[in-house]
């Protein structure tokens, strides 16, 4: 038997390594989907006071601290039992919106598109956003302005790009001012041009990637996603939803605090990122993913007329329920379209400039469930408190986890097709890796962890000798 | 009355009473001197080390706030030995115990921060503690978080001297001090305490503090207590 290592999975947010098993003939026996990183927040945050918790758990991630710090946010509102007032739902809407903007942007311009627009076989040394900056300019760019667009939002409302304060229990703590609002609507068509030719452009080059589409992690799954009560898609706050690989609804109108009939927890033996499955099923089989394709597949609507035309398209295409992992990218693009024009609605809702953006309390419940969906899928926080406020149990599962057991699933699928050790070449071991970076999992979310380098690919052959490493 | 005595701070002469301290006359003469622990009203301790000054004639540096002046001594207060001293006072403090800026209740409003940022102190030369540390949350109010305390004390004289309650205390030796509430109850338990937030509203860090503030948010209210104190005869 021979092993190959990928080490460390390159391009993805946090850390990781994946094993691959061949037989004498050079097939693939087995892969093994390793996160290594352990950073324990869950238990470090014993003790504080709970409203200090947004602020700490924003520090699990520099990508996504907004998406952290909301649903941190909304744990925190629930011990204090507290309804923000409208405008600090609004403005937290608003800010979690410019988040989904930059972090996917983010995930398909500057992690992905190297291997979409340079080519999977192309030269690893320029298969990076340099490699696209030199052949593609303009698809550099665009990456570049919508982070920026989506960042600079964050900053405006914020006054900090990255880990703000400025969403703490109970609200928001400072309302929006007209001006910062006017800017951000000038940006916005530029804005949702780049979108909208990306978006395009990438439908002209799918006919590209048959083979990937075809066995990129198509095994079918089933898939939860927040939704409103008619079933649009809803990122800030929505009731969980768990439809099936065909497509039927098996569990609805889940509020977040019930989370824990429908989701358990695996502990893996050769991972720091546990895998959530679906409760009633059962681990192992019991697997389901979240995230941009999940919630297409979850939700009925966007409820944004350009996302929803898209949707209608990407349904004509592919059918109602879509289970190749390479169309996250897809759905990720059309995502990147909704946000910028929920941005708009929420802008152009004149309570947005109410001066009214918190509520105040302490302690009034022992026990808070904050659900949201990040960019990457839903994201629950979980907190118990004593009387006085201290923080006493936590427990997180990161968008990433809920998918771990379909990544290493899509992993093995990809190895076995793509990878042949006779005739080995480095574009075959970048299939692997990306398809988990078409997850765009972030690991250090997901396992809240200590710091080790990136993911990391290793392939041994059936005496156990590495044949190759890659990262 | 006390004699009028002339000393040489940074070789310029100043007018002083025998009885009054280096930082008072300095003060008094328009000198800068770097506290952290010193609090107007209240009695010097000489905690923190960073009023550290050269005495002509003396081997070792000495706090400005405790040592008392004596006719024709020269003081030095700004160096680049003092500077070094007093950036390893501020050092020190910070790996002792968990001082964690970003994630605090008073980031950008901590004086701890602000003179480390003064003294130019831009990292930690020496391995952080990394005590294992509790909060008391038990008050309805407010919170004492010793991960945050650099046991200046201004929390017990305050309390002692300002408020007549004496609430808090220091108790162990050398780096194993804490501030006690009491007799080492949870504050909610102290039967001494007012709730009147002097101490609170002086501390320096985010040791203390209000409930419910969130990161950045907690703002010390001490121009009440510059109030108070200025009505108190015989200090400054």
């Amino acid at each position: 038997m021979r092993k190959l290592v990928i080490d460390p999975v390159t391009r993805i947010e946090g850390h990781a390594k994946i094993d691959i098993y061949l037989d004498d003939a050079g097939h693939v026996t087995d892969t093994h989907f390793h996160v290594t990183q352990m950073r324990g927040f869950e238990k470090f945050t014993e003790g504080r006071p709970f409203y200090e918790m947004p602020a700490i758990t924003a520090r699990i991630c520099g990508i996504c601290p907004v998406s952290h710090l909301l649903a941190s946010a909304k744990a925190c509102d629930a011990i204090m039992a507290v309804a923000p007032p409208p405008a600090g739902v609004k403005l937290r809407e608003l800010i979690h919106c410019a988040q989904f903007v930059q972090s996917h942007a983010l995930s398909f311009f500057h992690l992905s598109a190297p291997d979409l627009l340079l080519g999977f076989d192309s030269d690893p040394a320029h298969r990076n956003i340099f490699g696209l900056i030199e052949q593609n300019p303009d698809m550099a760019r665009a990456g570049v302005a919508l982070r920026k667009f989506g960042q600079e939002i964050i900053q405006g409302l914020a006054q900090e790009r990255v880990h703000p304060s400025w969403i703490v229990p109970g609200g928001v703590n400072a309302p929006l001012d007209s001006g910062v609002r006017d800017r951000i609507l000038a940006g916005l068509p530029a804005a949702r041009a780049l979108a909208e030719r990306t978006l395009a452009y990438f439908k002209t080059v799918l006919d590209q990637f048959e083979e990937e589409i075809a066995n990129f992690g198509t095994a079918p799954t089933m898939y939860a996603g927040l939704v409103d009560p008619s079933g649009g898609l809803q990122w800030y706050d929505g009731l969980l939803k768990f439809r099936d690989a065909a497509g039927a609804t098996v569990a609805t109108d889940i509020p977040a605090r019930d989370y824990t009939q429908y989701i358990g927890e695996a502990a893996m033996r050769d991972s720091y990122l546990k895998a959530p499955y679906y409760k009633p099923i059962g681990y192992p089989d019991g697997v389901y993913r979240v995230g941009p394709l999940a919630r297409l597949n979850v939700a009925d609507m966007f409820g944004t007329p350009e996302a929803d035309r898209e949707l209608a398209e990407f349904r004509q295409r592919y059918g109602p329920m879509v289970h190749s992992a390479f169309h996250f990218h897809y759905a990720r693009l059309i995502e990147l379209l909704h946000g910028l024009e929920k941005i708009e609605v929420l802008l152009n809702d004149p309570e947005i400039l109410n001066k009214h953006v918190r509520s105040r309390a302490s302690v009034n419940s022992l026990e808070g469930v904050g659900v949201i969906e990040a960019p990457r899928g839903v994201l629950i926080h979980h907190y118990k408190v004593d009387e006085e406020g201290a923080i006493k149990w936590v427990n997180l599962i990161v968008a990433t986890g809920h998918n771990n057991l379909a990544i290493n699933a899509s992993v093995k699928q990809v190895a076995q097709h793509f990878i042949d050790g006779e005739h080995f070449k480095e574009g075959m071991l970048n299939r692997v890796s990306a398809v988990v970076r078409a997850y765009d999992p972030c690991l250090s979310c997901s396992t809240h962890a200590n710091g080790m380098p990136a993911l990391q690919l290793v392939l041994r052959g059936p005496d156990g000798r590495v044949i190759s490493t890659e990262g | 009355m006390p004699e009028n005595i002339s000393i040489r701070i940074d070789g310029e002469y100043v007018a002083a009473q025998e009885g009054q301290t280096i930082l008072e006359v300095a003060r008094a003469g328009g000198k800068y001197i770097p506290t952290l622990c010193w609090l107007a009203g209240t009695s010097s301790v000489g905690a923190c080390r960073l009023c550290i000054v050269e005495v002509s004639g003396v081997g070792r540096l000495l706090p400005a706030c405790t040592t008392p002046v004596q006719d024709g001594m020269s003081v030095t207060t700004t160096s680049e030995k003092l500077t070094q001293y007093r950036r390893i006072a501020i050092e020190f403090l910070f790996s002792e115990r968990n001082h964690v800026c970003a994630v605090c209740v008073s980031n950008n409003h901590c004086e701890l921060q602000a003179m480390a940022q003064k003294l130019g102190v831009t990292s930690v030369r020496y391995p952080y503690a990394y005590p294992k540390l509790g909060v008391d949350v038990s008050h309805p109010r407010y919170v004492l978080d010793h991960n945050r305390c650099i046991l200046c004390t201004r929390c017990v004289r305050v309390c002692t001297e300002v408020e007549g309650a004496h609430v808090w205390d220091v108790s162990g030796r050398g780096i194993r001090s804490m501030i006690v509430c009491d007799m080492n109850r949870p504050w909610a338990q102290a039967s001494s305490c007012t709730n009147c937030g002097k101490c609170v509203q002086v501390c320096p860090t985010g040791a203390l503090a209000e409930k419910g503030f969130a990161v950045d948010e907690m703002v010390k209210q001490d121009h009440n207590m510059t109030r108070l104190t200025a009505r108190r005869g015989g200090h400054s």
